[in-house]
C-alpha cells in the first residue's frame, strides 16, 4: 500500500494513521490559494468612482474566506478530524490510493493535450481510449485500438456532420 | 391552461419526441451504470447545446434527469452500492429483497412509485411554476441577493456531515468563479491571456465531474467484480400493490417539497419516508430484512424531490441539486438567463419542459418494466473500457468548449481538483454552485446598490430578503447548537443503526 497522496500542488507527504497528514496539504493549498487571491485583489484599480462594488470586493471576500478555512482545516486535522472519500459502486475504500494508475492516466490525458494540435483529435482520441484501458488493467489492445478509433472517428464525423462543429483535423487535414 | 397545450405541442413535435426517448435512454443507461450519474452525464453532452435547439436540449436533458433517477434504483436493489447518497435507503432494503428472490417485485415497485411520484410532482409543477414566478418576479435585487446567499448556506450546510467542507468547497468554486476580466481589468489570470475569458464552466464541470470521478474510481478500483443478482421481468403480486401505493403517495408527499426548497436535497426526505413506512408498516418486522415499503416510501420520495427540483430551479434560477446545476448551465449557454424572467421571458420553452416530463415518465415506465433484465446487463460492461470511455467522452467535451489544448490542461488541473475533493471528502455540489453562481451574485449586489445608489441598508430594505436572513440566521443557529451539541456527547455508538442515523437525519 502507497503511504504517500499528491495533492493539485504537487507536494508529496506521509500519511499516518491517527492524524490525516495529508489534509494540512490541502489546507497549505488554501491558505496559499487564499493569500494569492488576497495579493491579486490588491493589484486590482477602482474601475469607476461610483461603481457600488469594486472588482476586487468579491476577491478580498473570497480571498480571506480560502485564508480563514484553510487554517480551520489545519486546526481540525491537527484534532483528528478525518474526512470521508467519496464510495461509489466501483470503489473499493479497503485498498490505499493507486498512486501509480493515476499518474499513468494523467499522462496518457497530457500527452493527449500535446498531440492533439498536431495529429488531430481522431488519431489522438484513438490512442486516448486505447492508452487508458491500457493503464486500467486490459490487455486487448488491438480490439481497445479497434474500438478507441471507431470512437474517435466517429464522434469527429459525428460533430462535422450531425453538429456542424468542425473539430480541427491535424494531420489527417483532408484526408477526413 | 392554454399555455399547457402549447407546451405539449412544443413537447410533441416527433424532433422532441424523440429527444425525450433519447434523453431517457441515455438516462437509464448513466444511471445503471455504474461511476457515471446523471450530472456527469449531462456535463458530458454539454457540447450538443452548441447546435441543437433549446427547447429539444433541455427536453432530452430532462429526459436524462428522470431517467437516471430510475437507472439508479435498478443498480441499487441489485448491487447493494447505492451511487447517490440519496439511494442508500433503496440499496438497503431493496437488495435485501433481491436476495430473499423478490428482485423482480423490488424493481416493479420502485419503477411504478418513480412513475406515480414524477407524475404527481409534475402536475405540482404546472400548478406551482406560474404561481411562483408571478411572485418572483416582483421581487428585487436585495431580495434576490438575499435568495442567492441563502442557496449558498443551503447547498453548503445541508448536504454532507462536514459543514467546514462544504464552505471549502463553496469558496474554491467562487475562486474560480474569480478568472477571468472584470470592468475591463484581467482578474486572477495569472498573466494569461487565454484565462482573460474566464474559465469555460463546461471545462469546470467536466474536469470536477468526470476526469475526477475517473481518477477516484481509477485509484480504488475494486479487484473482484460484485455479486449481481439476476433478475427476470419486473412485476407486483395483488399484496405488493396493497403495500406499496399508500407508501408511494406519502413518499411523494416528503420528497416534493424538499426537492422544490432551496435548502432540500433527496436524502432528508428518503430517510424520513422510511421511518415513517416502518413505524405504520403492519409488517415492522420486516424492515432491514427487505420490506416493499421501504423500497417503495423511498423510491417516490426520491422522484419526488427530482420534480421537486425543477421549481427553483426554473423560477428563481436557483439549483439544488448537481444535475439541476449542469441543466442551468445548458441554458446559460443559449443565452438565456435562468430567472425571475424566465417564464416571462421562455413561456414556450418552459411550458414544452413541463409537458415533455410527464411524457418523459411515462417513457421511462414503458422502458423500466420491460426492460430491466436487459438494463441489469449494463452492470457487466468491463470498467477499463467503462471509465477510459468516460475519459474519452470528458476530453471530447471539454475540447469542443474552444478547440484549445489549453482547456485540456485545465480540464486535467481541475480534474486533480476534483480528485482531491473526493479523497478529502469535500462535495462537489458547492463548488459548481459557486463557480455558476458566483458571478449572478456580484451581479445582483451591483444592481441592487447601484439603484441605491451605494446605500448598503437597501439590501435589508425588502421584506423577503428580511425573512430570508431570518432563515439563514436560524440555519447558522441551528448548526451552532448542533455542534455544541455534538461536542458534549463525542464518541457514537460504535455501530449505529439505521435508526439512529434517520434521527440524526431528522434533527440536522
Amino acid at each position: 500500500m502507497t503511504t504517500t497522496d499528491t495533492n493539485p500542488t504537487g507536494e508529496t507527504r506521509a500519511s499516518a494513521t491517527v492524524v490525516d497528514k495529508a489534509q494540512y496539504g490541502l489546507a497549505g493549498f488554501l491558505v496559499i490559494a487564499g493569500g494569492y487571491v488576497l495579493y491579486d485583489a490588491s493589484t486590482l484599480d477602482k474601475a469607476f468612482a461610483d461603481q457600488p462594488v469594486q472588482p476586487y470586493a468579491l476577491p478580498y471576500l473570497v480571498g480571506a474566506a480560502l485564508l480563514l478555512l484553510g487554517v480551520l482545516l489545519a486546526v481540525a486535522t491537527a484534532r483528528g478530524d478525518k474526512p470521508e472519500a467519496e464510495e461509489g459502486e466501483d470503489v473499493d475504500l479497503s485498498q490505499g490510493t493507486d498512486l501509480r494508475t493515476i499518474g499513468l492516466l494523467v499522462a496518457v490525458l497530457v500527452a493527449n493535450l500535446l498531440l492533439i494540435d498536431w495529429l488531430g483529435w481522431a488519431i489522438t482520441g484513438a490512442l486516448l481510449f486505447a492508452g487508458t484501458t491500457y493503464v486500467l488493467g486490459s490487455r486487448t489492445w488491438v480490439r481497445n485500438l479497434a474500438i478507441g478509433a471507431a470512437l474517435s472517428f466517429g464522434s469527429w464525423y459525428g460533430f462535422y456532420v450531425g453538429l456542424g462543429l468542425p473539430i480541427p483535423a491535424g494531420i489527417l487535414d483532408g484526408v477526413l | 391552461m392554454d399555455l399547457l397545450l402549447d407546451g405539449f405541442q412544443t413537447a410533441l413535435t416527433p424532433e422532441n419526441l424523440l429527444f425525450a426517448l433519447i434523453g431517457v435512454l441515455l438516462g437509464t443507461a448513466v444511471g445503471v451504470l455504474p461511476g457515471i450519474g446523471p450530472a456527469m452525464a449531462l456535463a458530458l453532452l454539454l457540447p450538443v447545446t452548441y447546435s441543437v435547439g433549446v427547447d429539444s436540449a433541455i427536453i432530452m436533458f430532462a429526459g436524462i434527469y428522470y431517467g437516471g433517477m430510475y437507472g439508479g434504483s435498478t443498480t441499487s436493489i441489485l448491487l447493494n452500492t447505492p451511487g447517490e447518497s440519496s439511494s442508500v435507503i433503496t440499496a438497503i432494503e431493496g437488495n435485501k429483497m433481491a436476495k430473499s428472490g423478490r428482485a423482480a417485485q423490488a424493481l416493479a415497485t420502485a419503477a411504478i412509485g418513480s412513475f406515480v411520484a414524477g407524475t404527481i410532482g409534475t402536475v405540482l409543477l404546472w400548478v406551482l411554476v406560474p404561481r411562483v414566478a408571478d411572485i418572483v418576479v416582483t421581487l428585487g435585487a436585495p431580495s434576490y441577493f438575499a435568495v442567492m446567499v441563502l442557496a449558498f448556506f443551503a447547498v453548503t450546510m445541508v448536504l454532507g456531515s462536514s459543514k467546514l467542507r462544504g464552505f471549502i468547497s463553496l469558496f474554491l468554486g467562487l475562486g474560480i468563479a474569480l478568472v477571468g476580466t472584470a470592468t475591463g481589468q484581467a482578474r486572477l489570470t495569472f498573466g494569461n491571456a487565454q484565462l482573460a475569458d474566464g474559465i469555460d464552466v463546461v471545462v469546470v464541470a467536466v474536469g470536477i465531474f468526470a476526469i475526477g470521478e475517473a481518477l477516484w474510481v481509477a485509484a480504488h478500483l475494486r479487484r473482484k467484480p460484485l455479486e449481481i443478482i439476476p433478475v427476470g421481468q419486473p412485476w407486483m403480486s395483488r399484496d405488493d400493490w396493497k403495500r406499496s401505493w399508500k407508501p408511494w403517495l406519502r413518499g411523494t408527499a416528503f420528497g416534493f417539497p424538499f426537492g422544490a426548497v432551496p435548502a432540500g436535497g433527496a436524502e432528508v426526505p428518503t430517510f424520513l419516508s422510511y421511518a415513517t413506512e416502518q413505524k405504520l408498516s403492519k409488517h415492522p418486522e420486516e424492515f432491514g430484512k427487505g420490506a416493499i415499503e421501504g423500497v417503495a416510501g423511498p423510491e417516490a420520495a426520491n422522484n419526488a424531490s427530482a420534480a421537486g427540483t425543477m421549481l427553483p430551479l426554473l423560477t428563481l434560477g436557483l439549483p439544488t441539486t448537481a444535475t439541476a446545476t449542469i441543466m442551468l448551465l445548458a441554458l446559460q449557454s443559449y443565452g438565456i438567463q435562468p430567472g425571475p424572467q424566465l417564464l416571462t421571458n421562455e413561456p414556450a420553452l418552459v411550458w414544452g419542459l413541463l409537458a415533455s416530463l410527464v411524457i418523459a415518465n411515462a417513457l421511462l415506465l414503458v422502458i423500466n418494466l420491460p426492460m430491466a433484465p436487459l438494463w441489469a446487463k449494463l452492470l457487466q460492461i468491463p470498467r477499463p473500457q467503462l471509465y477510459a470511455g468516460i475519459l474519452f467522452f470528458a476530453t471530447l467535451g471539454a475540447y469542443t468548449a474552444n478547440f484549445a489544448p489549453f482547456d485540456l490542461a485545465l480540464l486535467v488541473a481541475l480534474g486533480l481538483l476534483g480528485l482531491a475533493m473526493r479523497r478529502f471528502g469535500l462535495p462537489v455540489l458547492p463548488l459548481i454552485v459557486g463557480v455558476i453562481l458566483g458571478p449572478a451574485l456580484e451581479l445582483q449586489l451591483t444592481t441592487a446598490l447601484q439603484i441605491s445608489d451605494g446605500d448598503v441598508s437597501t439590501l435589508w430594505g425588502e421584506p423577503v430578503a428580511v425573512a430570508v436572513y431570518a432563515v439563514i440566521g436560524l440555519m447558522l443557529v441551528a448548526m451552532a447548537v448542533g455542534a455544541v451539541r455534538g461536542r458534549r456527547t463525542p464518541a457514537a455508538p460504535a455501530t449505529p443503526t439505521e435508526n439512529d442515523e434517520t434521527e440524526e437525519l431528522v434533527n440536522r
